[in-house]
């Protein structure tokens, strides 16, 4: 009896670290991607001392910021203040538990995948709300509350894209999403559907150009402004694990999941796995390129964006999906 | 099922624990993180009842939006913590009062004879697995048996919008507003004009 839960205890364990581990792994991989690509749209070099074609920079970067000293403001409030990064770290990793990789290869496979992912990446905006208020400086407050009305606006118009897409499958859950887009992916009937989640993604991870939280120009560096060392290590992994994240829930819900582009002989017998990850690479590519290329946006243009463009526009597609779909009779049971 | 009684118990204590700090933290803004806090493992609670729909919907709702909301108008008010205590005494006797009276109904909740109620079935608290989705079962019940309840809730819910804008809504005079459409119609003919300036006078 003790046995079971030991071994159920230790499987759960290992499922864990086998997904957290790749994960904080490619973060890794991801910034110096970003750094090299960033560079060559600059025709610059970006980093290559350290290893071969400076691969190993992400791991030196963060060696080097985590034996730093950790610095704590006199005036902050220090409970929160540690709480803030931790909170932005484990709920970037969190999200991971319902994402289907392949066929299978999901450590909780629940009914209502979407809504998890949907709850888990709201709750996202606490760690940079209780960082900005904890730090009790204007820098990081005023970035706070940037952040607190940015994420609120585009999670609208991200719930009803994902409505939309649930209209299509008839179920909350991830695996059943993915393997409903076998005839055709969702990208291509809901295009415009795609392109605002992919814009509503880029708000929702705080990503150029709509940074506006850490908007270094005006903000030093926003919410974070404050922290050091290994708390500013935290809410840096914490945004790129978010970032993939983010990526993996477009992918599910638009490019197919793990499913190859057509299934003909060469593309399927490619494992699932790979599919996946070919296709999370393309759209975090887009995030740098979008990043490398577009002005950041102004405050009040970010809001009138979000609630007088996409918010109507998507309300507009929902209702328009669920009338063609009810008067060609192509509900799914 | 020891699992499952520890989860419970974990979820359950840090719930009340947490839903004390709430009313008795010194700052307000530690109260609405307990807030967010008794939500999140109201809403494990759930979770543990085989609702994982509502439990999602708690998350969502109340912990992603509406908390958010609160957070930020706490964060932004400056409060006088010495005169917020000062008023203790004198709201005590309408407070015990409201608390006494839910003491009372929950107890008769406990002591009547609930073996009639279909609620009180015991294995229903349990998650049933392989059943319908609970996302269905609610659709199914709410777009049907309720379905008149479930509008009155949303024009209820519109009309407290509507009311809230209508309160809030002022037109100020002098606020540069940019104008989009107009800005992307704008070409050489209408944005450039051409003037002859004599020598020495100026425009």
């Amino acid at each position: 009896m003790t046995y079971d839960i030991l071994i159920t205890g230790l499987i759960i364990i290992a499922q864990i670290l086998a997904v957290v581990v790749p994960v904080l792994i490619s973060v890794a991989f991801l910034v110096y991607a970003e750094r090299k690509v960033l560079a060559l749209i600059q025709l610059r070099r970006g980093p290559n001392i350290v290893g071969p074609f400076g691969i190993l920079q992400s791991f030196a970067d963060a060696l080097k910021l985590i034996t730093k000293e950790n610095i704590i403001p006199s005036g902050s409030n220090k409970i929160v203040f540690i709480l803030a990064p931790i909170i932005t770290m484990v709920l970037s990793l969190a999200g991971w538990a319902v994402i289907p990789f392949a066929p299978g290869w999901v450590v909780s496979d629940i009914n209502v995948g979407i809504m998890y992912l949907f709850a888990v990446s709201s709750l996202g905006v606490y760690g940079i709300i209780m960082a900005g208020w904890a730090s009790n400086s204007q820098y990081p407050f005023l970035g706070a509350l940037r952040s607190a009305a940015q994420m609120v606006s585009y999670e609208v118009s991200i719930g009803f894209v994902i409505i939309t897409v649930l209209l299509c499958v008839g179920s909350l859950n991830l695996s059943k999403i993915v393997l409903a887009q076998q005839t055709v992916w969702f990208a291509i009937p809901l295009l415009p559907m795609f392109i605002i989640f992919f814009i509503s993604a880029l708000a929702e991870t705080n990503r150029l150009p709509f940074d506006l939280p850490e908007d270094e120009s005006t903000l030093v560096a926003g919410f974070f402004t404050e922290y050091s060392s290994a708390s500013f290590v935290l809410f840096f992994l914490g945004e790129y694990a978010s970032m993939i994240l983010m990526s993996s829930m477009t992918v599910i819900l638009f490019l197919g999941g793990w499913l190859p582009p057509f299934d003909v002989y060469p593309l399927n017998v490619v494992p699932g796995v790979i599919w996946f990850t070919v296709k999370v690479i393309f759209i975090l590519f887009l995030f740098i390129w979008v990043r490398g290329t577009f002005p950041r946006y102004r405050y009040d243009q970010l809001m009138r964006l979000g609630w007088k463009v996409f918010l109507p526009f998507s309300l507009f597609w929902v209702v328009a999906t669920s009338g063609f779909l009810v008067y060609f009779d192509m509900l799914p049971s | 099922m020891v699992l499952y009684s520890l989860t419970f118990y974990l979820f359950s204590s840090v719930a009340i624990l947490s839903a004390l700090m709430v009313i008795s933290a010194k700052n307000p803004v530690h109260s609405v993180l307990f807030l967010i806090l008794s939500f999140v493992n109201a809403s494990g609670l759930f979770v543990l009842l085989g609702a994982e729909f509502l439990a999602m919907i708690l998350v969502v709702v109340y912990v992603g939006a509406v908390a958010v909301l609160f957070l930020f108008v706490v964060m932004m008010l400056d409060i006088n913590f010495i005169k917020l205590r000062e008023g203790f005494l004198q709201y005590l006797p309408f407070g015990a009062l409201l608390g006494i009276v839910l003491v009372i109904e929950l107890g008769i909740l406990f002591l009547t004879d609930r073996s009639s109620n279909i609620y009180n079935n015991q294995t229903s608290l349990q998650p049933i697995v392989n059943e319908v989705e609970n996302t269905k079962m609610i659709g199914q019940i709410l777009y049907t048996e309720y379905f008149y309840l479930f509008q009155i809730c949303g024009i209820i819910l519109l009309v407290a919008m509507i009311g809230s804008i209508t309160l809030t809504l002022r037109d100020k005079g002098g606020v540069k507003r940019q104008n989009i459409d107009s800005q992307n119609t704008v070409d050489a003919s209408t944005a450039i004009e051409k003037k002859k300036v004599k020598i020495g006078e100026g425009i």
